[in-house]
C-alpha cells in the first residue's frame, strides 16, 4: 500500500484554514438565498455537517496576526473574480484589497449549490451577480463585530469607534487597535442580526480600478496552475481516446511504446489508452509508438453535413417548443407590407483554453486524491467516487487555479478518465492532454440551425417576428437522467426570446435536436448564438426598410431605457455617423443578457480578396454597479477578441466522425496583430451588477457580420464567416503580394498575361 | 547526462536528447512556470531565452540547447527588460487567467532587450506567435510600449 | 490486282497475329534459381533485404499515412487517371502472399504481376529492371518476414484506353532496360555503385527527369528537373545555376542524409519522404556513392526558375527576430500570417530557431517564383525524423485561405528569396487539388 502523498503546499487544506485562533465568520453565499447566515467561533468550527440550521458556504478569517483569508465558493480563471467578490468584502470591512488574501473553497455541492446553475459551478457570469449583497453583509457584519470588541476593550460606546484600513479607531481619544489584536475578542461577540451597508458615494474599492489579487504571481511563473502540480513519486500519463467520437477501443499492441525509455505503464480504458511515464516527453513518445486498433462504432459515417442537414429537417419538420408567443403571429405575418426571411447556422465550437486539460489524481485502497482545476468540483469529486467505487467524502479534491475554463471544465469527464487511469496503478499520476486531444475530444458549443423572419409594416418597422431556433439541449447534458423531451431549455432561446426592442407580437420557440456530439456551455452558449442571429437579421431589416441600422435599432428601443443607453453611448463613441473609406464598414450590435446591456460597433475594412482587416471597437457597457471597472473593461476586451476569433475562424467539423481539427494551425485563434483597437464606455447605473465575463463575446460575432454587410453589401449568415464569399469578381486572378512600388509595372504585365497562364491550368 | 545552464544554475538532466526543453525545465528540473500550450511551436506559450533570445522550448531538442544560457519565466525579473515588462503588466492589469502570460512575458521580455523602443509593427512581428486566449493582446501592446517609457 | 489484296490482307493478317501474340500470349517466368542459391538465407538474408527495401524506398509509395507500411493504397494522380499501389505485404488474398520468387522478379523487372497482368509505369519497374535478380529476392524475403496486412487497394480509376493494361507491353517494349545495370568499368568502385543505388534503387529519374510523350523517362534531359503531383523535383543535374552543380559534396551528402544541408534549406514533399523513409537509412558510403555519382551528370540547363538567390537584401537585412524595414510589405497580408505562424519556427534571417531544418535561407522551394513546392508545403506542412526526434511543420490548409496562402507566399518569396512572384489564390486554389 503507498503512503498519502502530501499536499502540495499551494492546495488549500480547509481544515487548517478553519482551525487556530481569532475571528472566523462563516457565511452562506448561496445556500440561503441572499440572507447570510452567520457565525463566530474560535473553537470547532462547522466542517462536514450540512444539514445543520448553520451552512456557511464561504468564511472570512481574521487572524491574530492581522491576516485576513477569505474562503470562496467561486473558481478564479481569469476572469478576476476573486479581486471581485474581495473587493465586496473588503469594502465593508474596512480594510484594503492589498491586506486580504482570496482562496478556493474545498468541493461541496450541498454547500456551494449556486441556485443559478444548479451545483457547484463557476460560469454563466453568475459570479457577481449573486454575491452583491452577501459578500457585502458578511464583510459588514465582521467589521462590526470587530468594532463591537474594540469598543468593549476601551468601555466606550461602539458608536464612537471607526474602522478603516484594518484598524478601529476610538475617534475622540485616538486610541487605535488593529483587527489583529482584536480577533479573538471580536470571536465572543455577539452576531449582529442587523447590518447596515454603506452608502455607495462611500465607496472606497467598489468602482475603484484595483489591482487583482491573483496575478503578481503570474508574471513570474509563482502560481501553480492545474497543470504544474507536482506531488512525490508522480509519473505523467497522456492518452488518446477513440477518436471517432463514441467509438470503443480494439486491440494494442505496445511492445514498442514499451521499449521507449522512461515509459512505465500502459494503461487501458474502454475508449481510451494511457501511456504512464517519468516525465510527458516519455509518455508522449510511448503513446506514439503504440500500434492502437479502434473499434468506430455508430458514428463511423457521421460528416459535418449530414449534422447540419439533420438541423435543417429538424427545424422544418419537427414540432418546436414554445419559448414565447405574443398577440396574433399569424394574423400580422399575412398583413405585412414585407416580409423578410432569412436562416442562419452556426458551427460547433472548441473550447482551446490555454491551459490543456490535465488531472493529478492518486487512488489509494482506501482514498483517492485529486488535483485539478476545475469549474464544477462537486461533480468532479462526484465522477471520481462512481469511477473509484470510494464513498464521497473518501474523495479529496484540491481545486486548482484555471488557465481558461469558456466552459471547457464545467463538465469533468477528464477526471473520470484520470480517475479511471490512476486506479489501474498504485502510485500518482498526471494526466495530461495533448492539444490535439483537448481539441478533438472537447464537448462541444452546438450546432444551430436557425429560421427568423418578420413582417413589416409600412414605416418599415417589424408588426411581428418569429425566432425558430434549432439545436442541441446543452442543460440535458446536467440532468441526470437528461431533459424532458417537451420542456423549454431557456438556454437554447436566451438572448433569442426577449430581444431588447419593442416587439408586441412575437413568436419564438425551439425544435430540439440533440446532435451526435457531447455538447456542453461555452463562453454564453445562448446568447452567443442567438444574438448573431437577432442582431444579423435586426440589419437585415434595417436594410430592407431602408433605415440606417442605428436609427432602426433607435426606434425599437424607445421603452427599452437600458438599451437606448448603451446605443446612443456606442453611436456617439463611434462617430456612427461620420463617412468611412471605401471598402470601409461599421457594423453595431445590441443585445441584453446575464444582466448587462452592450452596444458594440465594429470598423472593418474588407480588401478585394475578401480579406477582413479589424480596425477598431467601440463598446458601451451598462453592466449595473461597476465593481471593479479595470476588470470589466478587460472582460470585455478579452470576450470582444474570443467572439471575434470564433467568428472569424472557429468551426468544429467532422469526416467519418472524427473531428477535422487538431491544434492551433487548423483550430486558428486570433492574434495580436490581428486584434482591433478596443475603447469601452460605461453607462453610470445604479442597477446591482450584471455579468461580464460573456457579454462581449455575444456582441462579436453580429457586430461583424453587419461590419461586412456595410462594408460590402453582401450578408454573411454562416459561422464562421466564409472570407471566400466576399472576394470581388477576378480577385482570384489576381496576385494578393504587396508589391515594391519600382516593380509595380512589371507585376502589372506578369498580371496582365495570367489569364493565359490559368487557361493553360486547366488542359 | 545533458548539462545545461538554467537561469544561472548548472544542471545535469539523464534525459533522451529529443527531449523538449520544455519537458525537460517542467518535468525533470521542476520549473512549472514555463507552460505547455501547444507543442508545435503555434502558440508561444513554452517560450524560454536561450542567450535571451525567444525560442519555442516545446520544439526544441533538449540536446540541442547546448552552452546557452536557458532563461526561464522564474529569473526574467532578474534581467533590467524583464523586471520592466513584469511591473508594465501589473500596472495595465494585462493578465486575466494568466496561463500564456510566462510566453507573453518571454516575448516581450527579448524584445524589448533588442529594442528599446518598439512600433507597433516591432510589436506585431515579436508578439504575434504568441496567443492569448483571454484576449488580452490590446493591453499587451500598451504594456510593452509603457514597459519601453520606463 | 486481287492477288495484292490477298497478299495484304495476308501481311495485315500476320501483322495482327504477331501483335496479339505479343500482346496477348501469356508471360513467361524468369528462372531464378542460381540467384537464389547466391543467397544467403534467414536473419541475414532479411536484414539485407531489409536495408534493400529502404533504399529502393517501396514504403513510400506502398503506405497510405497513418497506415500499416507496405499495405498499399496510395493515390497516384496521374494525366490519365488515379491508380492506387497494390498491397505488398505477405498477405494471402489481399497482399503478395501466394507470389512465388519468380513471379516477384518478374514484376520487378518487368512490370508483370503473378496473373501476367502488366503493371502501370506509376511502378518504377523501369528503374527496378536494372537491380540484379539476388537484390530483388532480398527484399522479398524482407517483406515476406513482416507480419500480413489484410487490406484491399481502391479499384484504379483510369479511362479507356488506359485501362487496357496490354497496352504497356508496347511501352515496356520501347523503355524498359533488360537486365541488370552493368558496371563501367571506366569509373570506380564508388561511382558504380552509386550509380547502381541511384539508378537501380533510389530510382531518382523517375521524378526528377523530364518525361517524354510516351511519360516515359526522357534520359537525353536526365535530372534537369520535372514535375509531378503538384511538386516540384528540381534539376539536379551538375548545371551551377538550375541544378546542383553549385552545392559542395558536404551539402549534398547532408541533404540526403539528414534532410537539410546548412544555406540549402531542406527537403519537403515527396523528396523529404525520400530521405524520411530511404536516403536518411543508407551506411555513409552509400551515400556518399549516390553524391559521387549524381555529381557526375553532365549538366542540364532547364528554364525552372528556381533560381537561388545568394544574397537577397531583405533577408540579409533582417535579424532572427525582426524583419528588415521594408516599406513595400509594411502592412501586407503576407507579413502578417507569417508574423502570426510561421516566425516561431522560421524567424526572419533565414536560420531557423529552434532547429536548422526550419532555415529557409538558400532554399529553391523559397527562390521558386512559381511558389510551386511552397505552396505544398504551406497547405500539407513537412516531416522528417532527424537524430534529435521529429521535426514537423504542420498542414495550414484547413484554416488559412487560398488569398492567405497566396499572400504568405508571396511574401516568402520576396523575403528569403528576393523574387517578384505573383502568386493568385486561383494557383493556391489548384494545388489544393493536386
Ligand atoms: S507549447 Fe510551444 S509554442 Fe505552443
Ligand atoms: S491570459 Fe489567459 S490565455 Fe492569455
Amino acid at each position: 500500500m503507498s503512503k498519502p502523498s502530501s499536499s502540495p503546499t499551494t492546495a488549500t487544506s480547509r481544515r487548517a484554514f478553519l482551525q487556530g485562533g481569532g475571528l472566523l465568520l462563516g457565511f452562506a453565499l448561496f445556500g440561503a438565498g441572499i440572507k447570510p447566515v452567520l457565525a463566530a467561533s474560535t473553537a470547532q468550527p462547522v466542517d462536514g455537517d450540512v444539514t445543520a440550521a448553520f451552512a456557511p458556504d464561504a468564511f472570512i478569517r481574521i487572524g491574530t496576526d492581522g491576516l485576513i483569508t477569505l474562503i470562496l465558493p467561486n473558481i478564479e480563471m481569469g476572469q478576476g473574480t476573486h479581486t471581485g467578490e474581495a473587493t465586496l468584502i473588503a469594502e465593508e470591512l474596512e480594510v484594503g484589497l492589498d491586506q486580504v488574501k482570496a482562496v478556493d473553497a474545498p468541493p461541496n455541492d450541498k454547500l456551494y449549490a449556486t441556485a443559478a446553475l444548479g451545483g457547484q459551478a463557476t460560469g454563466g457570469s453568475t459570479s457577481m451577480r449573486a454575491t452583491w449583497e452577501p459578500l457585502r453583509k458578511a464583510g459588514a457584519t465582521a467589521r462590526m463585530m470587530l468594532i463591537a470588541a474594540a469598543a468593549a476593550e476601551w468601555s466606550v460606546p461602539a458608536g464612537e469607534c471607526v474602522a478603516r484600513l484594518g484598524v478601529v479607531t476610538h475617534q475622540p481619544t485616538g486610541r487605535q487597535l488593529a483587527y489583529g489584536a482584536l480577533a479573538d475578542a471580536a470571536a465572543r461577540q455577539p452576531v449582529p442580526s442587523q447590518v447596515t451597508l454603506k452608502d455607495p458615494k462611500d465607496f472606497q474599492l467598489i468602482g475603484k480600478s484595483s489591482r487583482r489579487l491573483d496575478t503578481p504571481g503570474k508574471v513570474n511563473g509563482a502560481v501553480k496552475y492545474g497543470i504544474d502540480i507536482r506531488v512525490p513519486d508522480m509519473k505523467v500519463a497522456t492518452v488518446a481516446a477513440c477518436p471517432v467520437l463514441g467509438g470503443k477501443l480494439g486491440d494494442v499492441d505496445d511492445r514498442a511504446a514499451r521499449a521507449v525509455p522512461g515509459v512505465r505503464d500502459i494503461v487501458r480504458l474502454d475508449n481510451a489508452v494511457a501511456v504512464i511515464g517519468d516525465h510527458f516527453w516519455a509518455a508522449k513518445k510511448g503513446l506514439e509508438a503504440l500500434d492502437i486498433s479502434w473499434v468506430d462504432g455508430a458514428n463511423a459515417n457521421l460528416a459535418s453535413a449530414n449534422i447540419m442537414a439533420a438541423l435543417k429537417a429538424a427545424s422544418e419538420r419537427k414540432k418546436p417548443i414554445m419559448a414565447r408567443q405574443e398577440g396574433d403571429v399569424d394574423g400580422r405575418m399575412k398583413a405585412a407590407a414585407t416580409k423578410v426571411e432569412a436562416t442562419y447556422e452556426l458551427p460547433f465550437l472548441a473550447h482551446a483554453p490555454m491551459e490543456p486539460i490535465n488531472c493529478v489524481v492518486h487512488v489509494r485502497p482506501d482514498e483517492c486524491e485529486i488535483w485539478v482545476g476545475t469549474q464544477v468540483p462537486a461533480i468532479a469529486q462526484g465522477l471520481a467516487a462512481q469511477v473509484t467505487g470510494l464513498p464521497l467524502d473518501k474523495v479529496i479534491l484540491h481545486n486548482q487555479l484555471i488557465g481558461g475554463g469558456f466552459g471547457r471544465r464545467l463538465v469533468a469527464e477528464s477526471v473520470a478518465q484520470a480517475a479511471a487511469i490512476a486506479k489501474q496503478v498504485s502510485y500518482p499520476v498526471k494526466v495530461i492532454w495533448t492539444r490535439e486531444e483537448d481539441i478533438q475530444h472537447d464537448l462541444y458549443r452546438p450546432a444551430y440551425y436557425d429560421r427568423i423572419s418578420a413582417g413589416l409594416g409600412a414605416d418599415g418597422l417589424p408588426t411581428v417576428w418569429v425566432d425558430h431556433v434549432a439545436g442541441g439541449s446543452v442543460l440535458g447534458n446536467y440532468i441526470p437522467g437528461g431533459w424532458p423531451e417537451d420542456k423549454l431549455d431557456d438556454d437554447a432561446v436566451e438572448g433569442a426570446a426577449k430581444p431588447p426592442y419593442d416587439l408586441p407580437v412575437i413568436q419564438v420557440d425551439w425544435v430540439r435536436e440533440d446532435p451526435p456530439v457531447p455538447i456542453t456551455w461555452w463562453r454564453g452558449v445562448g446568447p452567443t448564438h442567438n444574438v448573431f442571429v437577432v442582431e444579423s437579421f435586426m440589419d437585415e431589416l434595417a436594410h430592407a426598410a431602408g433605415k440606417d441600422p442605428v436609427e432602426y435599432r433607435r426606434t425599437l428601443t424607445r421603452n427599452q431605457p437600458r438599451a437606448a443607453g448603451v446605443l446612443e453611448l456606442a453611436a456617439e463613441k463611434s462617430g456612427w455617423s461620420t463617412p468611412l473609406a471605401a471598402g470601409m464598414g461599421r457594423g453595431i450590435s445590441l443585445h441584453d443578457a446575464f444582466g448587462s446591456y452592450m452596444a458594440a460597433v465594429l470598423e472593418i475594412s474588407v480588401s478585394p480578396a475578401g480579406e477582413i482587416t479589424l480596425h477598431r471597437a467601440v463598446v458601451a457597457v451598462d453592466c449595473g454597479i461597476t465593481i471593479n471597472p479595470n476588470t470589466v473593461e478587460a472582460q470585455i476586451e478579452g470576450g470582444l477578441i474570443f467572439g471575434l476569433s470564433a467568428a472569424l475562424y472557429s468551426g468544429i467539423t467532422f469526416t467519418d466522425g472524427r473531428v477535422d481539427q487538431s491544434n492551433f494551425h487548423d483550430y486558428r485563434i486570433l492574434r495580436n496583430n490581428e486584434a482591433p483597437k478596443i475603447e469601452i464606455y460605461h453607462v453610470k447605473s445604479s442597477e446591482s451588477p450584471g455579468g461580464i465575463g460573456e457579454t462581449a463575446t455575444v456582441s462579436a460575432a453580429p457586430a461583424l457580420a453587419n461590419a461586412i454587410f456595410a462594408a460590402t453589401g453582401k450578408r454573411l449568415r454562416t459561422l464562421p464567416f466564409n472570407r471566400d464569399a466576399l472576394k470581388t469578381d477576378g480577385a482570384d486572378k489576381k496576385s494578393v503580394s504587396m508589391i515594391p512600388p519600382l516593380a509595380a509595372p512589371i507585376a502589372a504585365a506578369l498580371a496582365s498575361v495570367k489569364p493565359a497562364d490559368t487557361e493553360l491550368e486547366k488542359l | 547526462m545533458i548539462a545545461l545552464n538554467v537561469n544561472g544554475e548548472e544542471r545535469n538532466v539523464d534525459v533522451p536528447e529529443d527531449m523538449p526543453l520544455l519537458w525537460v525545465l517542467r518535468d525533470v528540473i521542476g520549473l512549472t512556470g514555463t507552460k505547455f500550450g501547444c507543442g508545435i511551436a503555434q502558440c508561444g506559450a513554452c517560450t524560454v531565452q536561450l542567450d535571451g533570445r525567444p525560442v519555442r522550448s516545446c520544439v526544441l531538442p533538449v540536446a540541442s540547447v547546448g552552452a546557452r544560457k536557458v532563461t526561464t519565466i522564474e529569473a526574467i525579473g532578474t534581467t533590467p527588460a524583464g523586471k520592466k515588462i513584469q511591473d508594465a503588466w501589473l500596472d495595465l492589469e494585462v493578465i486575466q487567467c494568466g496561463y500564456c502570460q510566462s510566453g507573453q512575458i518571454m516575448s516581450a521580455s527579448a524584445l524589448l532587450d533588442r529594442n528599446p523602443a518598439p512600433s507597433d509593427r516591432d510589436i506585431d512581428a515579436a508578439m504575434s506567435g504568441n496567443i492569448c486566449r483571454c484576449g488580452t493582446y490590446t493591453r499587451i501592446r500598451a504594456a510593452i510600449k509603457q514597459a519601453a517609457k520606463a | 490486282m486481287k492477288r495484292l489484296g490477298l497478299l495484304l490482307l495476308a501481311a495485315v493478317v500476320v501483322i495482327a497475329a504477331g501483335v496479339a501474340i505479343f500482346l496477348f500470349k501469356p508471360a513467361s517466368l524468369p528462372d531464378v534459381s542460381a540467384a537464389q542459391a547466391k543467397l544467403p538465407a534467414g536473419q541475414a538474408l532479411i536484414d539485407r533485404g531489409e536495408y534493400l527495401t529502404r533504399a529502393a524506398d517501396c514504403v513510400a509509395c506502398h503506405t497510405t499515412a497513418g497506415d500499416k507500411p507496405y499495405a498499399g493504397g496510395l493515390a497516384f494522380k496521374l494525366p490519365f487517371g488515379t491508380i492506387y499501389s497494390p498491397n505488398i505485404t505477405a498477405d494471402k488474398d489481399t497482399g503478395i502472399g501466394n507470389w512465388s520468387d519468380a513471379e516477384f522478379v518478374r514484376a520487378l523487372h518487368q512490370g508483370i504481376d503473378k496473373d501476367g497482368q502488366n503493371l502501370y509505369p506509376a511502378f518504377s519497374y523501369a528503374a527496378y529492371a536494372q537491380m540484379t535478380t539476388e537484390d530483388a529476392l532480398a527484399i522479398k524475403a524482407y517483406l515476406f518476414s513482416l507480419p500480413p496486412v489484410k487490406a484491399d487497394a481502391p479499384k484504379n480509376e483510369l479511362g479507356f484506353p488506359f485501362n487496357q493494361r496490354y497496352v504497356m507491353r508496347f511501352w515496356n517494349l520501347l523503355f524498359v532496360p533488360s537486365g541488370p545495370l552493368q558496371p563501367d568499368p571506366a569509373q570506380t568502385a564508388e561511382w558504380n555503385r552509386g550509380a547502381y543505388l541511384v539508378e537501380a534503387m533510389a530510382h531518382c529519374g523517375e521524378c526528377h527527369t523530364p518525361r517524354n510523350l510516351f511519360y516515359a523517362v526522357d534520359n537525353g534531359r536526365k535530372f534537369a528537373g520535372a514535375e509531378l503531383q503538384g511538386w516540384k523535383a528540381y534539376n539536379i543535374s551538375s548545371d551551377k545555376r538550375t541544378g546542383i552543380g553549385g552545392w559542395s559534396d558536404q551539402q549534398l551528402f547532408d541533404y540526403l542524409s539528414k534532410g537539410h544541408a546548412e544555406n540549402r534549406g531542406a527537403a519537403t514533399g515527396s523528396m523529404g519522404e525520400a530521405v524520411d523513409f530511404s536516403l536518411r537509412h543508407l551506411t555513409p558510403e552509400d551515400i556518399k556513392a549516390i553524391v559521387t555519382y549524381v555529381k557526375s551528370v553532365p549538366p542540364q540547363t532547364s528554364t525552372d526558375k528556381a533560381v537561388v538567390e545568394a544574397e537577397p537584401a531583405a533577408l540579409t537585412a533582417s535579424t532572427a527576430y525582426a524583419p528588415a524595414a521594408d516599406a513595400a510589405t509594411q502592412d501586407g497580408l503576407g507579413l502578417k500570417l507569417f508574423q502570426g505562424a510561421c516566425a516561431s519556427c522560421h524567424g526572419w534571417n533565414g536560420e531557423g530557431l529552434q532547429t536548422p531544418y526550419a532555415a529557409l535561407k538558400g532554399s529553391r522551394t523559397v527562390n521558386d517564383p512559381d511558389g510551386t513546392n511552397l505552396i505544398q508545403v504551406i497547405l500539407k506542412g513537412a516531416h522528417m525524423t532527424t537524430p534529435q526526434g521529429r521535426q514537423s511543420m504542420p498542414a495550414f490548409a484547413t484554416a488559412y485561405s487560398d488569398v492567405e496562402i497566396a499572400a504568405l507566399s508571396n511574401y516568402v518569396l520576396g523575403h528569403f528569396g528576393g523574387k517578384q512572384s505573383a502568386i493568385t489564390p486561383a494557383d493556391v486554389a489548384k494545388a489544393r487539388t493536386q
